[in-house]
């Protein structure tokens, strides 16, 4: 194929690609709420900045790789004659040292930041506030979350809720496959894993309510197992653990195992109590200890579903 | 009797499966009619299945990668459509299909699209391009090839008889473990990687053997061209990071056929061990499948710049840097799961260090075009399409190696689109820049430019169409692999994803009208002197098709462009004084019939037919026995008959054919002294 035939098609499929961009574009929609872009609390935030500072630090090599490839590829295209060849010249120190040496810093510079941020944004780190953290227990079942308040005594399912002046610490595990709790407004995520206890910390700005899902592939039902996270203010809060106490039934050891079952887009539910040490007993299950049962409900959690 | 084989397993319940189903057997049977009607079963089994011989094992993988490339894109596709419509409705595809086809989609991109891809051209070019007779084990090659189509089948097979896996190529267990996922997919996942992986190993192992030994007088390790290093590199990543897999894959096989602990939830198994053993070796799988293209792009850069290849020093030492540091960064696949910060920063600042030699090479290929004659070819036209596009695909996954970054974007589409942004440049326009320019060598003849070109066009606009949504979508907090979903504001991003899969599926049916186009005017272009686009590097100095022994002479190597060198030395395309009788491997049918029977103990392991995988593997034993007392498995070819071969070859070529080496004469402020003229 000749150049300027070559680049007689360039032109139209540019023209192509820019009218299906604009298809994109035209759209444009959703992107005000995207909860990574726009996020609700201190961490989320930080994380994102933390994406779009690495992503401006990498345009100081990328830009000018796609530049200066495009313009080599124009001014070295076997058509100009008058450009200067010169097909024996394949090295050059001050070449070799400068793209050796600049993307050499950039990483320097980035590594820095990676060391920083990693461990401020531990999500096992506790989140600096004058208030206590809010401590929920979350687990992962098929195919919902169980989360538990050990402070106030209560449960749900499927929505979580909290002080939204408060850090948010959760514990976390599964009694199930693998799956990674995230409300993406909120900050980033983590797994849960059976026999094993992770943690998040997070914090929202203000009252809100917020998506949050398992992001794990984990069967059937992964695409509805997402629920919805209230950050309250106080009054709310306290209305909805009036709510909760007493709307709710109580989640005992049989009804835990009721609700282990498989299930998909299970409705929120609530649970006025819940079994003592439920999670630890849960955590139990998978532990490679044998022994006595300290408690009929021991037993039952621990042998009823494995 | 049948194990757990019954009629159960023909998939008569639904039309999406029994479609499959129909599909791949139909295909089976036509392929079968079409092969039997040109009554070409005795040409295929003779001089094909059975030929030891590098060049043609070479082109079997090759075909064997397109094929399953057709398969790996429907899945694509049908993940595409069922997406662009599910919303708040189940779509077409109820999630037990979406499950297995974004894990065959998967499994079958990685496993049986781009490795056999990649060491089809490893095999047809790499022997030639180090002035060698043959690869260091010929026999072994050819168990290799069969092996890895036996996974492929085995793969191919689960839509006809049971199902595939739901786990996903990755497979992480518990899921994949017996308890939550009893039926066959996952053991058909599990085998078609253990029966490719150890031929993948094998290979890996052939390559490190012939590079290391088989190379001409005068080639040098500092003068071998970039493709042969890039391939000793990944020959070494593939002998140390697939026992890895295998080792994993037997582990979880344990697991749910002999009712092992090693992953499962409770009784001391631990699923991140698997992680970290899978990604141990899959980390350096990702190098496995870029570097040999990064080895095409080299030498296509330097043939159509028509200049000498730019910092070639440093491009080798940023190989061997990469493949060093692939095997020290796989943490960085689970920074969720809950490591300690320093942990995960000591492996996200590893993983950012190996975008310095990542980066370099793109820099070096850019000055191999600086001052150059750029010419468009299709090879040439993938490559600028790659450099561009890799380098978006190299920031963001500087951007996941972020741990903080990486807990908001890990298993969202963002990833998604990140690794496709990886592979589809960095590896699959790498195969199809080595497809165009290599394809004379291994025909004869050249391929179409006009729909090579075209197929370039559709394949990355496709990309940016179907992969650049897929971004904004990590933001937006869509996770991967979801069949539906309840949130409209995706719905206009996955429309265009899909349109981009369409322009995509266009791209290869401009691919499969290249190949028709070309195959039936072969006739006017052909490549008599076996050096079409005058090239630089060893492989040009052999006939199109290369003769069975490539090389009468051995070739003695002065230069890095060690042809190139020879035509403007004037020593190129001559006759020798005297042939000599050459020694070759005789063609065997112990690879596919090894190949079978792998096939067949595979099979019987899925579906528990003990009696069957016990007698197919003691007449594996039987064949390598066999092959081990085989003391005849050479043939000679004589001087006589060496020296036809040559002369109809030399004979054929008029100076007329032969490249003007005075087009080399620098223009410009870097002009020196003339070059010597017509070779
Ligand atoms: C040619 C165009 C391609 C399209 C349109 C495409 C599309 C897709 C889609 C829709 C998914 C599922 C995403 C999700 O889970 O939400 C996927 C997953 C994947 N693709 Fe592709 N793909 C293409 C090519 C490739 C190639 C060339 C490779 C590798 C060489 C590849 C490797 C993978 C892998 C490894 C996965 C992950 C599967 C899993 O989730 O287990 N794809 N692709
Ligand atoms: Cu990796």
């Amino acid at each position: 194929m000749n150049i300027p035939q070559f680049f007689r098609l360039t032109v139209k499929r540019i023209w192509i690609a820019g009218v299906l961009g604009m298809c994109l574009l035209l759209p444009g929609c959703g992107l005000s709420d995207a909860p990574v872009l726009h996020p609700k609390g201190p961490i989320a935030l930080a994380e994102r900045d933390l994406l779009f500072t690495a992503f401006w630090i990498m345009m100081i090599v990328a830009i000018p790789a796609i530049v200066l490839t495009l313009f080599f590829v124009w001014r070295y295209r076997s058509g100009s004659k008058k450009a200067a060849y010169a097909p024996e010249w394949d090295s050059s120190w001050k070449v070799e040292t400068v793209v050796w040496l600049v993307p050499a810093a950039i990483i320097v510079v980035l590594g820095t930041l990676v060391w920083q941020s990693t461990h401020k944004l531990d999500p096992y780190r506790e989140i600096a506030s004058d208030k206590p953290a809010f401590k929920v227990q979350a687990i992962a079942l098929d195919w919902k979350w169980l989360f538990l308040y050990p402070e106030l005594g209560v449960a749900s399912v499927n929505e979580l809720s909290f002080p939204a002046d408060r850090p948010l610490s959760i514990e976390i595990t599964s009694d199930t496959v693998m799956n990674s709790l995230m409300i993406p407004a909120l900050g980033g995520q983590i797994y849960a894993m059976a026999g094993m206890r992770s943690e998040l910390n997070l914090l929202a700005d203000d009252p809100g309510v917020f998506m949050g899902r398992n992001t794990m592939y984990s069967g059937d039902g992964f695409p509805d197992q997402h629920f919805k996270a209230h950050a309250m203010s106080e009054a709310d809060f306290t209305a909805w653990k009036a709510k909760v106490s007493g709307e709710g039934t109580s989640l005992d050891a049989e009804t835990y195992l009721e609700l282990h079952k498989q299930s998909i887009a299970n409705p929120v539910a609530y649970y006025s109590s819940f079994e003592t040490d439920l999670f630890k007993l849960i955590l139990r299950k998978y532990a490679p200890i044998v022994g006595p049962y300290e408690s009929e409900a021991a037993e039952l959690i621990c042998r009823g579903a494995a | 009797m049948l194990g757990r084989l019954t009629i159960e397993a023909i998939p008569l319940y639904s039309w999406v499966a029994m479609g499959g189903a129909a599909v791949t057997v139909g295909g089976g049977i036509a392929v079968f009619l079409l092969i039997t009607y040109l009554r070409a079963w005795k040409v295929l089994w003779t001089d094909w299945l059975t030929s030891l011989d590098h060049k043609k094992i070479g082109i079997m993988y090759v075909v064997l990668a397109l094929v399953m490339l057709v398969r790996g894109f429907i899945d694509a596709l049908m993940m595409r459509a069922q997406q662009a419509i599910a919303l708040n409705n189940e779509g077409y595809l109820p999630p037990e299909h979406f499950e297995q086809i974004f894990s065959s989609h998967g499994t079958i991109m990685i496993f049986f699209v781009a490795m056999p891809f990649l060491t089809g051209l490893i095999n047809i070019i790499v022997p030639q391009q180090i002035g060698a007779r043959d690869v260091a084990f010929p026999f072994l090659n050819s168990v290799s090839l069969f092996l890895t189509a036996a996974g492929a089948g085995l793969v191919l097979i689960s839509l006809a008889i049971g199902k595939f896996s739901t786990a996903g190529w990755t497979g992480y267990p518990p899921y994949s473990g017996i308890d939550y996922n009893p039926g066959v997919g996952v053991d058909y996942w599990l085998w078609a990687l253990i029966v490719s992986g150890v031929g993948s190993t094998a290979s890996g192992i052939n390559f490190i053997v012939t590079i290391v030994k088989n190379r001409c007088p005068g080639m040098t390790y500092m003068r071998m061209p970039m493709f042969t290093w890039t391939t000793l590199c990944i020959s070494i990543l593939i002998a140390f990071a697939f026992p890895a897999l295998t080792v994993v894959a037997a582990q979880l096989a344990l697991d749910r056929t002999l009712g092992f602990h090693f992953f499962t939830n409770g009784d001391g198994g631990n699923m991140m061990l698997f992680a970290n053993l899978l990604w141990i070796w899959g980390h350096p799988e990702v190098y496995i499948l870029i570097l040999p293209a990064f080895g095409i792009f080299s030498e296509v850069v330097a043939t159509f710049s028509r200049k000498r290849l730019f910092g070639y020093k440093s491009l080798v030492y940023a190989t061997a840097c990469i493949a060093i540091l692939s095997f020290t960064v796989w943490l960085h696949h689970f920074f969720t799961m809950g490591s300690s910060a320093n942990v995960n920063a000591v492996f996200g600042i590893a993983t950012m260090i190996i975008a310095v030699p990542t980066g370099v090479k793109i820099f070096d290929w850019m000055f191999t075009m600086y001052r150059g004659r750029i010419e468009f070819h299709p090879s040439m036209v993938f490559t600028i399409g790659f450099m561009v596009t890799f380098v978006i695909g190299g920031v963001t996954g500087v951007l996941l190696a972020l741990p903080p970054a990486d807990y908001l974007m890990h298993n969202s589409t963002f990833l998604v689109a990140h690794f496709h942004n990886m592979l589809i440049p960095g590896a699959l326009f790498g195969y199809f820049a080595g497809l165009n320019y290599w394809f004379p060598k291994a025909f004869g003849f050249k391929l179409d430019a006009k729909w090579g070109i075209r197929s370039f066009w559709f394949w990355i606009i496709g990309f940016y169409l179907a992969f650049m949504p897929l971004y904004v979508l990590g933001f937006m907090g869509m996770s991967r692999r979801m069949e539906h979903y309840a949130d409209p504001n995706w719905q206009p991003y996955l429309i265009v994803a899909a349109l981009g899969a369409v322009c995509v599926l266009l791209g290869i049916v401009c691919i499969a009208i290249q190949l028709y186009v070309s195959a039936k005017n072969w006739g006017s272009a052909r490549d008599l002197t076996g050096d079409p686009w005058n090239g630089r590097t060893l492989e040009w100095a052999t006939a199109s098709p290369a003769a069975p022994y490539n090389f009468a002479i051995v070739p003695t190597v002065r230069d890095i462009d060690a042809f190139h060198d020879m035509k403007l030395g004037g020593t190129a395309y001559q006759p020798a004084a005297a042939y000599e009788d050459i020694v070759m491997p005789k063609s065997s049918g112990l690879g596919p019939v090894l190949g079978a029977l792998s096939f067949a103990l595979g099979f019987a392991m899925v579906w528990y037919i003990w009696w069957l995988a016990a007698l197919a593997f003691v007449l594996a034993l039987v064949c390598v026995g066999i092959r081990a007392c085989d003391d005849e498995s050479e043939f000679i070819i004589p001087a006589a008959e060496v020296a036809r071969i040559e002369g109809a070859h030399l004979g054929q070529i008029t100076s007329a054919d032969m490249h003007d080496m005075r087009d080399f004469q620098p223009v410009g402020p870097a002009s020196g002294a003339p070059l010597p003229g017509r070779a």
